[in-house]
Parts: structure tokens; C-alpha cells; sequence
């Protein structure tokens, strides 16, 4: 580019001052502004910038409801996967305090005696915090939704039942305390509920896996979402991307163009969707705390804890829907940098 | 500046558009590219322009093979040319302000920096009164200036015309004339495509590149 010259001065006037009687001038619309309106137009178009790719091009209100929905189903998943890796740390932390001995009647063998031998060795024991031992009644009631109601079970071998709370601080060895009940007690079985804990767990990192599953498939969808709505708008946009190449616009720049548009209708889209989330979170936690001296709300509660999302949720669903902008606009610049790269000079 | 050895064009397996195209266009040269409709002239520009690839021959820019240029020098060369389309290309949902900037706005120029280059070009090609006009409001006439415009806000170095006087009337199409010739003679390499016998008669100076039958013939 070279030195700068005024244009008039430098081609011996302008066009103007001339034009104004030529039959050019004659077919002009009659639209022609005032001078007040002229003033304001050059106020309001000086300065501005109108984005290069329109607006209108771009199938923008689908693509922020379909980037919404996708978002709101993102944070649902997270949020629903937070919560049951968060209840389940807090089952098996519950149950982990736990175990429970078993005393069978043997024959020939004094089951009462049994109990309090075996109670005398559990008291002692590293590790236990408290010990409550079951009564042959509240044993034999344990029995009743197995049995039913209203059942004389004096006549049957029913067990008797003592349960361990488990220091937390300290630690039982739970496997020297199993062999003393067994030397103490031969009909004392100790189950520290292992097994639960272990299928608990099991189904806390299935659900947790299942919901990571549906994330990344609503992302995949989402990202395919964007790459079609990206390539409609470069077909529909083609004549303008075709005049930004021929007055000397780089591929990295025109790219740029489609990504200020997406990145904005990525992070509208987000929003809505991670507003609706929070909204939809914090809603469910309210009914469910209104449930939760319900049966119902006793068994959600077992399952999700508390039915609701703390500080660590809402910043996964706020960083969601950020994310979900960010990456509707860097898709866009990636598609449109690698389609134009790959464009033949031969249009 | 510009120079064609033995280019030929063809489109898919038929036969060949353009043959045996040899030419140059000097520095501050000015030339006018003739012929009947539909002899070739606009897609000529094309291949100056790097928007098709000749099928065979050399075409040389500024003294580089078009053939071995990658994507990022392609742009810095067309950013030294102007060009004038016969359909204008005016971007419908910008300002005429902001189509003549469009050049400098897409190679990072700031607003304040280019906007009284801008106004000023825009008052020299007669539009200062349309600067916040849309395309669709405008006449030909205005489009095909602000079409002008937008070649010349970089000051390219060759600029290139096709039918640049199409929508105009004698009178209009003359003083358009004008300005390309002072544009020629302030140093920049002028290429006018045009079947407007009329308008070449007026510069009879000028050099003419005339296209018939697929074939290029030089007239000095």
C-alpha cells in the first residue's frame, strides 16, 4: 500500500460536484435523505462495525434452543451423577460404621450365655464405640417381614442379633475380632457388611458411569449440532465468504467471523440451558425437602442424599454452560478454518 | 507485474476456453481486455485473480508462480490488487461505508484510522451523501461506484475492472474513464475488461488486450 494522498485534491476533484446533472444522477431513487438525517446516519454507521456474517444467515434461534436443550440435558446428567457419587460416599460411610453379630442356638448350648460372652468380647474390643445387643423379642421382629405378623416364634431357633457401632477415629480389626467371637461364641457370625458396601459401591460408579456416558453423548450431539449449522451457514454464506477472499481477507480471519457469531449464540443457548438447570435443581430440592417426612421422600432421599445440589454442583452446571459456548464457537472456527483450507482455488 | 506463458483454461474433459494466452502487464501500464460477450474477458480476471487454476501454462504475480503460492500468499497478493466486479459484489447487509472499508477492515485496520481515508473516497466517486445506504437502495450507477471505491481504498498496485462502465451512462462512464486513467497515471497498472468500443476510443493510447475465439492478441 502506498503513501496517502487526499482523493479529490489528487485526481483534480471529486465526482460529486459534477454528477448531480448527469442522467446518472436523474434515475437516482428518490429516496435521497435529508441533511439532518444524513447527519445522524453517518453518526450512528461511523464506528460500527455490522458483523460480516448477517445475523439472519445463520439458523440462530434453532440452534440456541437445540444448544439450550443440550445444555439443560448436560447439567441434568453431571448434576444427577454428582449427586449419587456424593450419596453413595455417605451409604458406605454409614454403613462402614457398622457391623452386626449373629448368635445362633446350637444345641446344648446356652444361647443368653452366648450373648453376653459375646457382648464381653465386643465391649473390650479396639475400635468399637458402642455395642447394643438385641432382645429375643426385637430379634424375633427382625423376622417379621420375612414371616409375617402375629407368629409364635418361641418354639423356633431364632437368632439373636447385637449390633456394633464402629469407632471412627479408631480403627477395629474386625478380622482378630471375628476369630475372639468365634473362640468365645462358636455360633457368633460377624458381618461387617461388606458385601453392601462393595455393591453399593458397584452401583454408585455404574450410575455415575452410565450418567458420564449420557454427557459425552449430549456433547457429541451437540457438537454435531453446530458442525451442520456451521456448514449450512458457509453455503449460505459463500458469495460473502468468496468477496472477503478476493479483497484480501485471510482464512484465520473470515473463520473468526463465524466464531463471534456461534461463540454468541453458543453462550445465549448455555445460559438459558444452565439457568434452567440450576432452576431445575433447586426446585427439586425444595419439593424434596417438603417430601421428606414422606415414605417417599425417605426412599429419594436414601438414594440421592439430600435431592439437591451443593456449592461443587452449580459450578459444574455453571461450567457447563459455559463450556457449551465456548465450544459451539470453537467448533465454528475450526470447521470454517479447515473447510477453507481445504477449498480448491478453483471455486 | 503480471505475465501469462501459454496459459490454457478448460473445464472438466471438453475443450480448452482460453488457449495459448501470452501476456504482461507492465508497472503504470494501462490496457483494456476486449472482446465479444462471452469471449472469456471476466474469467481471464479470474485467473488473475487465483480464483481458477489455469490447466496449463504459467501465470506469474508480482514475480511469483501462482502455481507455487500457499494460501497465506495468495492473500497477501490479492491485498495488492483491486478489483471491480461486472455484478459489483457489494455485501447487501453492510453500509456503503462499510463495503469501501471492507478491504482495510479485513486486514485489521482500526475504524478511527481508516475512516477520513474512507469519507474521502467516498466524496471523490460522489456517495458521501449514501454513506449509510445499504446496496439495495442504491442506483447501478452508485453501486458500480462504491464497487470503485472499494478497489481503490488500498491503492492497489494493479486494479482490475470488468465492465466497470456497464451500468453507466456515457456521461458518468466517461468521467469513471477519467478517474482510472489518473489512477494509472498517480502509478497504478490498470486492467479495464470491457466490449464498450465507445469508451476505448476515448483513451486510444491505451494498450488492447483483445480475446476471440479462446485466443489473446496484443494490440500495442
Amino acid at each position: 500500500m502506498r503513501a496517502r494522498a487526499g482523493w479529490c485534491s489528487r485526481m483534480g476533484g471529486c465526482m460529486s460536484s459534477n454528477e448531480a446533472n448527469s442522467p446518472a444522477a436523474a434515475r437516482r431513487p428518490a429516496t435521497v435523505p435529508s441533511r439532518a438525517a444524513r447527519e445522524a446516519a453517518l453518526e450512528e454507521t461511523l464506528g460500527r462495525e455490522t458483523p460480516l456474517v448477517p445475523t439472519s444467515s445463520i439458523a440462530g434461534r434453532s440452534l440456541v434452543i437445540v444448544i439450550a436443550i443440550m445444555t439443560f440435558l448436560a447439567a441434568l446428567s453431571a448434576g444427577a451423577a454428582l449427586m449419587v457419587a456424593d450419596a453413595s460416599v455417605d451409604w458406605r460411610r454409614e454403613v462402614a460404621r457398622e457391623a452386626s453379630v449373629q448368635i445362633r442356638l446350637l444345641p446344648g448350648r446356652d444361647i443368653e450365655a452366648d450373648v453376653s460372652r459375646a457382648t464381653a468380647v465386643l465391649v473390650a474390643a479396639e475400635g468399637v464405640r458402642d455395642v447394643r445387643v438385641y432382645s429375643k423379642a426385637e430379634s424375633e421382629a427382625l423376622l417379621a417381614p420375612w414371616l409375617g405378623q402375629g407368629l409364635d416364634l418361641a418354639e423356633l431357633p431364632a437368632p439373636r442379633m447385637i449390633v456394633v457401632k464402629l469407632d471412627d477415629g479408631r480403627r477395629a480389626d474386625l478380622d482378630a475380632l471375628r476369630r475372639e467371637l468365634a473362640q468365645a461364641v462358636p455360633s457368633a457370625a460377624l458381618d461387617d457388611h461388606r458385601l453392601w458396601v462393595e455393591r453399593l459401591g458397584q452401583m454408585a460408579r455404574t450410575v455415575v458411569a452410565v450418567a458420564a456416558l449420557v454427557f459425552v453423548l449430549i456433547v457429541v450431539a451437540m457438537g454435531l449440532a453446530v458442525a451442520f449449522a456451521t456448514r449450512a451457514a458457509m453455503v449460505g454464506n459463500r458469495e460473502i465468504i468468496e468477496v472477503l477472499h478476493l479483497v484480501g481477507a485471510a482464512d484465520k480471519y473470515i473463520a473468526q467471523q463465524f466464531q463471534r457469531r456461534f461463540l454468541a449464540l453458543g453462550l445465549k443457548g448455555g445460559l438459558i440451558g444452565g439457568a434452567s438447570a440450576m432452576g431445575f435443581f433447586l426446585l427439586s430440592g425444595y419439593l424434596a425437602s417438603r417430601w421428606t417426612a414422606t415414605p417417599d421422600g425417605d426412599q429419594l432421599e436414601a438414594m440421592f442424599g439430600r435431592f439437591s445440589l451443593g456449592p461443587l454442583g452449580f459450578t459444574v452446571v455453571g461450567a457447563i454452560a459455559a463450556a457449551a459456548g465456548l465450544l459451539t464457537g470453537f467448533m465454528s472456527q475450526e470447521i470454517v478454518f479447515r473447510q477453507l483450507r481445504r477449498l480448491d482455488r478453483a471455486e | 507485474m503480471l505475465s501469462f506463458e501459454n496459459v490454457g483454461l478448460r473445464y472438466g474433459s471438453g475443450g480448452e476456453i482460453l488457449s495459448d494466452l501470452a501476456f504482461s502487464v507492465a508497472p503504470r501500464s494501462f490496457q483494456f481486455l476486449t472482446g465479444p460477450s462471452g469471449a472469456g474477458k471476466t474469467t481471464l480476471l479470474k485467473l488473475v485473480l487465483m480464483s481458477l487454476k489455469p490447466t496449463r501454462g504459467r501465470i506469474t504475480l508480482f514475480g511469483k508462480d501462482t502455481e507455487t503460492l500457499d494460501k497465506d500468499a495468495v492473500t497477501d497478493i490479492r491485498r495488492r490488487i483491486g478489483v471491480v466486479f461486472q455484478d459489483f459484489r457489494l455485501l447487501e447487509h453492510l453500509t456503503l461505508y462499510e463495503n469501501v472499508a471492507l478491504p482495510l477492515r479485513v486486514i485489521g485496520r482500526e475504524e478511527t484510522i481508516y475512516r477520513a481515508e474512507v469519507l474521502e473516497l467516498l466524496r471523490w466517486v460522489g456517495l458521501e451523501e449514501r454513506i449509510a445506504s445499504r446496496p439495495s437502495v442504491l442506483s447501478g450507477g452508485e453501486k458500480q461506484r462504491a464497487a470503485i471505491a472499494r478497489a481503490l481504498i488500498v491503492r492497489p498496485e494493479l486494479l482490475l475492472a470488468d465492465e466497470p462502465t456497464g451500468n453507466l451512462d456515457p456521461t458518468l462512464a466517461r468521467r469513471l474513464l477519467r478517474l482510472f486513467v489518473e489512477l494509472h497515471k498517480s502509478g497504478t497498472s490498470v486492467v479495464i475488461a470491457t466490449h464498450d468500443l465507445a469508451l476505448m476510443d476515448q483513451y486510444e493510447s491505451a494498450r488492447r488486450l483483445v480475446l476471440a475465439d479462446g485466443r489473446l492478441h496484443v494490440f500495442e
